[in-house]
């Protein structure tokens, strides 16, 4: 007799686990998870720590925060960011300083593992939210971070 | 013009008006299959190809017929270029015989049901075929894994569909429907018509090679089983072919069981065509129940289907048998 | 290719008799959870012999760390075994601060403990899934990675990324954690909990999936300590390696919670161990959550870390099993030689033993309880 008995309890087991799939199906309007993405992108809000993209904040008079230190070149763990400075007559000391000429960024190499942002001592690099950014070409994700015509800003050296 | 040209004439026109309806019947399965599943799985179907997604199988269609026909070196190429055909002609072969409405019958013969599960049997010959004949080691895994299912699971339909023939004295499919306007065979013939109807759903899920039983094509095992080396329309007549046997298998069902463009309790028989809403509401119920089995189940593995089909379903199929026998006999059947 | 059909030859022609075949469940194949290849000799559905082959994923990781700084090694080990990426960082990190004898906050020790039990429940989640799409149930796949997107928000709004966090440093953590952290933890615990027995529901009393795993791929006690398994794979067959209760690490001394034994060791006590895990895992965190101490979030170091000259070796418990590293140092800058021990490596050398003499669906159903990450093993 067992027999029957097996046959039963199988067959509620499988009764039990219709109904949860049966719930499921019941309340797919609202329970559904997907976001509709391309057409949700005007209320599509990431989060403020999101790591999309390194980007140079500039302010309202073309000045960035950065002093071509180097140190988010060396804790870069693959070269994905490259200072090209140059030693100039400062106008205000009149001594030669260091001064950055193009920060360079290579996106396509880039992992966002965040450590040139920790490693920068005056806040010049953040991460913008952005993850759209995708190209035809590939020299296009090779990006220059500071504006052309930019300038440091002062009162960032101390 | 003389009796033969006209006879010819006539059913090749009916033929095509079947063709032209169940292929696009069949396409529209597959989006409904494809919303249905997504509702279980908490998420949307596709919805944006025309309103609601209605365009998207069109889409598809359009897709495989476009795609090159690819044959492998070493395939044997008059057996693979013919394995779907047998497929795609015994499905299509079978939907001429349900009474969708009283005038709606194109094929009534007077041994129906017997010509219907025979029809289901050349089918397997094409699934053999196609993973014979593709030379690939995988293939030919799920090729014979299908063959021998669908042969185990034969005997259970056929059965079960003996079983409720008991009780209308025929196997002629309109005379059934005849014998069901006093009372749906399922409350005609209460318990052991249950207990029927179940083991013919499982059986009937079992011969089309849904899950839970698609060990046939079981995707996390073994790539895509017979059809793997298949592409543009063969493998469209392939995948067709699958749904319309979930239509089939749903409308035998329908028509042995549940009175098939009968309404119940007979509210609406003055209305002449309304047999058909009736006939396809209710096959579109029980196709909605097969889909629901494959969303939820895991699939058995070869051996535990094999053990299901000779311990324990055809054993209670010969004892249902006989219970109803005794049920007929005794006159303790109910009847409005 | 050439090295390939030699070694294939002199192993299986000293008894490939004539009705037994040879097949490839290569590289690209929906079972194997990322890239693998497995050679198997089977007799009609009967498995004779199983053969992994590995590195199809081998990016040469540790060659890497050895020239790079400690900072730099972190961010690799989060690209190892991508589904508990946060406790291989913390991995590294506790090796190097235990070498500098570094006096880490107790803050840092709690919130390191809540985010490696959120990443348990994420990656147990996902194995779910996809053991119940491994045995045919395709709808526990989207089931499983529901309940994940909470987890994954959680750390999107910390870390700031959701797969590859690298949000541990040597020292601490990269900033302190958001406002809505604990808010948001409590709401996906009050959630989780409704959930976990619909998981039981769904697939585990379901008679169709017992049948298919109890009795199969049976690895008793002795060979689990032999081959070296660790994680829910030994706890299956009741061999006691958990390494939060027997070394522990971070807060792990200080919450009670119970090691998960089963002593049958086929393929449903391993499920069912990790199901019970995620239970477990829940205490934890709802021990800690209220009580996290004030303090700083990480410790000064220098920029450029160099290890004191010798060798160090730490473990601790991922979602798979027991990941070591162990790094030798020459006092400068970058390790002279970095070694990880992966769990996924000794728990994959086990499948020759368990799944011979099962069938083709045993065998997937085995490989999807062993939870195998393949990059984990390639490194």
């Amino acid at each position: 007799m067992s027999y029957f008995s097996d046959i039963y309890h199988a067959v509620k087991t499988l009764l039990t686990g219709m109904s949860v799939t049966g719930k499921y199906f019941l309340h797919s309007r609202k329970g559904a998870i997907t976001q509709q993405y391309p057409d949700n992108r005007d209320t599509l809000k990431m989060f403020e720590r999101f790591r999309g993209e390194v980007v140079m904040p500039h302010d309202e008079n073309n000045e960035h925060r950065c002093t071509g230190c180097q140190k988010c070149e060396l804790a870069c763990p693959n070269g994905s960011i490259e200072i090209i400075w140059d030693r100039q007559i400062d106008p205000t000391t009149g001594k030669k300083k260091k001064m950055i000429d193009q920060h360079i960024y290579h996106l396509g190499m880039c992992t966002m593992c965040s450590l040139c942002i920790e490693a920068c001592p005056t806040d010049a690099i953040k991460w913008a939210q952005n993850f759209e950014n995708s190209v035809y070409d590939r020299t296009y994700l090779t990006r220059v971070l500071n504006k052309p015509g930019s300038k440091l800003m002062p009162g960032v050296e101390d | 013009m003389p009796e033969a040209i006209a006879s010819i004439v006539e059913m090749v026109l009916i033929a095509v008006v079947y063709l032209a309806i169940f292929a696009v019947a069949g396409l529209y399965l597959v989006l409904l299959e494809r919303r249905v599943a997504a509702w279980f799985q908490l998420r949307l179907g596709p919805n944006r190809v025309g309103y609601q997604g209605l365009l998207q199988t069109m889409a598809d269609a359009l897709k495989l017929v476009s795609k090159e026909l690819t044959v492998t070196i070493k395939a044997d190429k008059f057996l693979y270029n013919l394995a779907p055909y047998f497929v795609i002609v015994t499905a299509l072969m079978a939907l001429s015989l349900f009474p969708f409405s009283k005038e709606f019958q194109a094929f009534d013969i007077n041994i129906g049901i017997f010509f219907l599960t025979s029809i289901s049997s050349i089918g397997v010959i094409g699934i053999l075929l196609a993973g014979w004949s593709s030379n690939n080691k995988f293939s030919l895994i799920g090729a014979m894994r299908s063959g021998v299912q669908t042969i185990s699971y034969e005997l259970s339909v056929g059965l079960s569909l003996l079983t409720m023939v008991v009780m209308t004295g025929s196997l002629q499919l309109s005379q059934i429907v005849e014998v069901q306007k006093s009372g749906w065979l399922i409350v005609q013939g209460h318990i052991p018509a249950m207990i029927a109807f179940c083991i013919f759903m499982i059986a009937g899920t079992a011969e089309t090679n849904r899950a839970p039983f698609d060990l046939v094509e079981a995707e996390s095992e073994l790539g895509a089983g017979f059809h793997t080396e298949y592409s543009g329309m063969k493998f469209a007549y392939f995948f067709l072919a699958e749904f319309i046997n979930m239509f089939i298998i749903a409308a035998i069902a329908t028509t042995v069981f549940f009175g098939a463009y009968l309404s119940p309790f007979g509210i609406t028989e003055s209305i002449p065509l309304l047999g058909v809403f009736w006939f396809l509401a209710k096959t579109l119920v029980l196709v909605f129940l097969m889909m629901w089995f494959r969303w939820t189940f895991p699939r058995l593995r070869i051996d535990q289907l094999l053990v299901l089909e000779w311990k324990y379903l055809l054993p209670l199929n010969l004892m249902n048998l006989v219970l109803m026998a005794l049920m007929v006999l005794l006159g303790l059947t109910i009847k409005f | 290719m050439g090295i390939q059909i030699n070694k294939m030859d002199t192993t299986i022609t000293n008894n490939f008799k004539s009705e037994e075949y040879f097949i490839n469940m290569g590289p690209q194949h929906p079972a194997t959870h990322g890239v693998l290849r497995l050679l198997l000799t089977i007799d009609g559905e009967i498995i004779k012999k199983v053969e992994p082959d590995l590195g199809y994923i081998h990016r040469s990781i540790e060659k890497m760390c050895e020239r790079d700084s400690y900072q730099q090694i972190v961010h690799l080990t989060d690209r190892m075994d991508y589904l508990s990426s946060h406790i291989n960082n913390e991995a590294v990190c506790l090796t190097v601060e235990n070498a500098l004898q570094l006096e880490i906050p107790d803050r840092v020790k709690v919130i390191r403990t809540i985010i490696d039990e959120l990443t348990r429940i994420a990656s147990h989640t996902l194995w779910w899934g996809v053991m119940g799409m491994d045995v045919g149930a395709l709808t526990t796949y989207f089931y499983g990675f529901r309940d994940r997107e909470m987890i994954n928000d959680i750390f999107e709004e910390t870390c700031g990324a959701r797969l590859t966090m690298n949000y541990n440093i040597p020292g601490g953590l990269m900033y302190d954690i958001h406002p809505n952290f604990v808010k948001r933890t409590k709401e996906f615990i009050a959630h989780f909990k409704t959930k976990l027995p619909e998981y039981d529901t769904l697939l585990s009393g379901n008679i169709i999936f017992q049948k298919r795993m109890k009795g199969i791929g049976i690895l008793s006690k002795e060979d689990a300590i032999s081959f070296g398994a660790s994680g829910p794979v030994g706890r299956g067959s009741g061999y006691s390696c958990d390494v939060r209760k027997h070394h522990p690490y971070s807060a792990f001394d200080k919450v009670t919670f119970n090691e998960v034994l089963k002593t049958e060791g086929d393929t449903f006590a391993r499920y069912q161990v990790r199901i019970l895990e995620m239970w477990e895992s829940l205490s934890i965190i709802e021990q800690l959550i209220d009580n996290i101490p004030d303090g700083e979030y990480k410790v000064a170091t220098n920029a450029v870390i160099k290890l004191p000259e010798g060798e160090y070796y730490e473990k601790v418990e991922t979602a798979r099993g027991e990941l070591g590293v162990y790094i030798i140092s020459t006092g400068t800058k970058n390790p002279y030689r970095m070694k990880f021990r992966s769990p996924g490596f000794s728990n994959l050398s086990l499948l020759n033993h368990i799944a011979v003499g099962g069938k083709i669906g045993d065998l997937v159903a085995t490989m999807a309880t062993l939870d195998l990450v393949i990059p984990d093993i390639d490194r």
